[in-house]
């Protein structure tokens, strides 16, 4: 089986020829959790059971001669994708043990697709977060440097993948959550157009900005699980009803004349030195290949900054009230009355930056300050959408930073929530307006990956993964695998 | 623009959060450092714009108004910490 674990294609071959069966290929990538997560905790949730009766129903359709581009494959979710019969908990104590009544939208078409759940993902509390340490089941490891965090909030999914615990993995990106742990963990990680995909079953954050996507080895391998979850879905009003290209076709399409904008005001003071000169190395490497460098200017990364702590936090405090100690998960003990079981349930069962979040959020939105934050914030947001559509008017793809450096020491930035929130300047801006962005790895900075943001205008996710698949037919970056994590290693 | 301890009170009560008292002056810290990103906004560019509420201002589709979600009380009431009866239980609010 090893010669076929380099990616889902080469899974795909292995499957489909009977060198290995799904359950076969199941039980190892079960094994590697085993074996292994106790010290990453990148999983919440193994359904070990399921898995293996889903590989069985798998087997039985390719015995039968089905073929299907993720019949049999494994992969894992991030926790906040509800799950008929498994437990869905955001990463909180406030959701505990609850099991979700219905499937989300990703999680139908994935399992409609023959892909087999392996288990659900550790990540920051409600999403929100950007190292995984806001977790009431605990930190997560970055494989390549247990001192590190693996960024977040989607960190369990972009530490499994990196550790090959699983192939592949989904996520979910408000304000850079699948891109930057994805730089920090050295994979590859897509955050669609908003509206691609189905929010349907996702728990919110916040709705505006919530996308859901994929962590994986490889730009190909974003694709071919991306194939699967996008699409029009009525039970989510805001999803795009446009037609879903054949993004494994549109790996192809040449570089030759792509006009490649590299961000000026990205790359200054704020920008680690090494990180910076990986992407200029990668960025080199796209001009070799014919894509055409043009600097551009993209300004506002501060304002946007201050428009998303804003916005995000006004949407979650709104979207986080249906937790009320009633309905859901978690309620206090002996409430004395009403408003105290409410009050009581909230404080014990969020996480404290959650509590921030939602405090913030309430006063940007409460009498006499809701025009000057979020009034204010939204007015911003206008500004950063048309800073983007200027840049596109003279370039194709912009390519720059994930994150100002690479991932950081756990515990680094826990007592300094504002400095946390610094680490997301360059994915914000891609929320705000809607984009899709990606992360694919170009380096390392030390031990550490360094991972290099492309973004896009809306619905042109073929041509970002078609610059990174690329860019990964001329490069190894995404095919190492950290040592105590490779195939044979003691 | 910044928060004060009594501002806090009334916009965690709001929240329906609790406070605990001896956590407040820290906490009063920590949102004042994130308010002070809103200083940027005060940009003005910003007076004349709309504000854009949602990417790619998508309209709100409309579907026909026709029943096509069966009852499932008794699911949706599994997933709630205290039940009676077919009903979510609460404290008594009506003395």
């Amino acid at each position: 089986m090893s010669d076929y674990l380099q990616s889902l294609s080469h899974l795909r071959a292995g499957l489909d020829s009977g060198i290995f069966s799904a359950r076969e290929l199941t039980q190892y990538y079960l094994d590697r959790v085993n074996r292994f997560d106790g010290a990453l905790n990148a999983f919440i949730t193994k359904t070990p059971e399921r898995a293996l009766a889903a590989a069985d129903e798998a087997d039985q359709r390719l015995a039968a001669g089905e073929r299907a581009p993720l019949l049999g494959i494994p992969y894992a979710h991030k926790d906040i994708f509800c799950t008929a019969g498994v437990r869905t908990t955001c990463a909180s104590k406030m959701l505990g043990d609850w099991v979700a009544p219905y499937d989300a939208t990703v999680h139908q078409k994935l399992n409609a697709a023959g892909a087999v759940l392996l288990g659900k993902t550790n990540m920051d509390e409600f999403a929100m977060g950007s190292s995984n340490e806001n977790s009431a089941f605990g930190a997560v490891k970055n494989p390549w440097d247990h001192a590190a965090v693996p960024g977040g909030s989607s960190g369990g999914s972009a530490a499994a993948v990196a550790a090959r615990l699983v192939p592949v993995a989904t996520g979910t990106d408000t304000g850079g959550s699948i891109r930057q742990p994805a730089a920090y963990c050295g994979i590859t990680g897509i955050k669609p157009t908003y509206g691609r995909v189905s929010r349907f079953g996702m728990i919110a954050y916040a709705s505006s900005l919530d996308q859901g996507g994929v962590l994986a080895g490889s730009a190909e391998d974003c694709a071919l699980m991306l194939q699967a979850m996008a699409g029009h879905d009525p039970r989510d009003s805001t999803s795009a009803n446009q037609p879903v290209p054949d993004y494994v076709t549109e790996l192809d399409q040449p570089l030759a004349g792509l006009r490649v904008g590299v961000p000026r005001q990205w790359f200054t003071a704020g920008l680690d030195s090494v990180v910076a000169a990986r992407i200029e190395t990668a960025i080199a490497e796209l001009e070799s290949m014919g894509a055409q460098r043009v600097d551009i200017d993209l300004p506002d990364a501060e304002l946007a900054l201050a428009a998303y702590y804003l916005i995000a936090p006004a949407e979650a405090s709104s979207n986080l009230s249906r937790f009320d100690g009633v309905r859901f998960g978690y309620r206090c003990a002996e409430p004395r009355d009403l408003n105290d079981l409410y009050e009581r349930s909230r404080s014990e069962g969020f996480g404290e930056e959650v509590q921030r979040r939602i405090l913030i959020g309430t006063y940007a939105l409460s009498a006499g300050y809701y025009d000057a934050f979020y009034g204010r914030a939204q007015k911003a947001r206008r500004q950063i959408a048309a800073n983007f559509e200027a840049a596109f008017r003279d370039c194709d793809v912009i390519a720059g930073p994930v994150a100002p450096t690479v991932a950081f020491d756990l515990g680094a930035h826990m007592s300094d929530p504002a400095t946390m929130y610094l680490e997301d300047i360059y994915t914000i801006p891609v929320n705000l307006a809607g984009l899709p962005g990606m992360s694919l790895p170009v380096g390392f900075s030390g031990r550490r990956p360094v991972g290099m943001q492309l973004i896009g205008s809306p619905f042109t996710e073929g041509r970002l993964l078609a610059v990174a698949h690329q860019y990964q037919q001329r490069t190894d970056w995404h095919q190492q695998i950290p040592a105590p994590y490779q195939e044979g290693a003691a | 623009m910044s928060l004060s301890p009594s501002q806090l009170k009334h916009v965690a009560h709001l929240s329906r959060i609790a406070l605990e008292e001896s956590k407040i002056p820290a906490l009063v810290q920590d949102l004042n450092a994130i308010l002070a990103f809103a200083e940027q906004l005060k940009d003005g560019r910003l007076d004349d714009l709309a504000p854009m509420a949602h990417p790619l201002d998508q309209q709100q589709p409309l579907r026909a108004d026709v029943v096509n979600e069966t009852n499932q009380r008794d699911i949706l009431l599994k997933g709630a910490p205290a039940t009676e009866q077919g009903l979510f239980l609460v404290p008594k609010v009506i003395e």
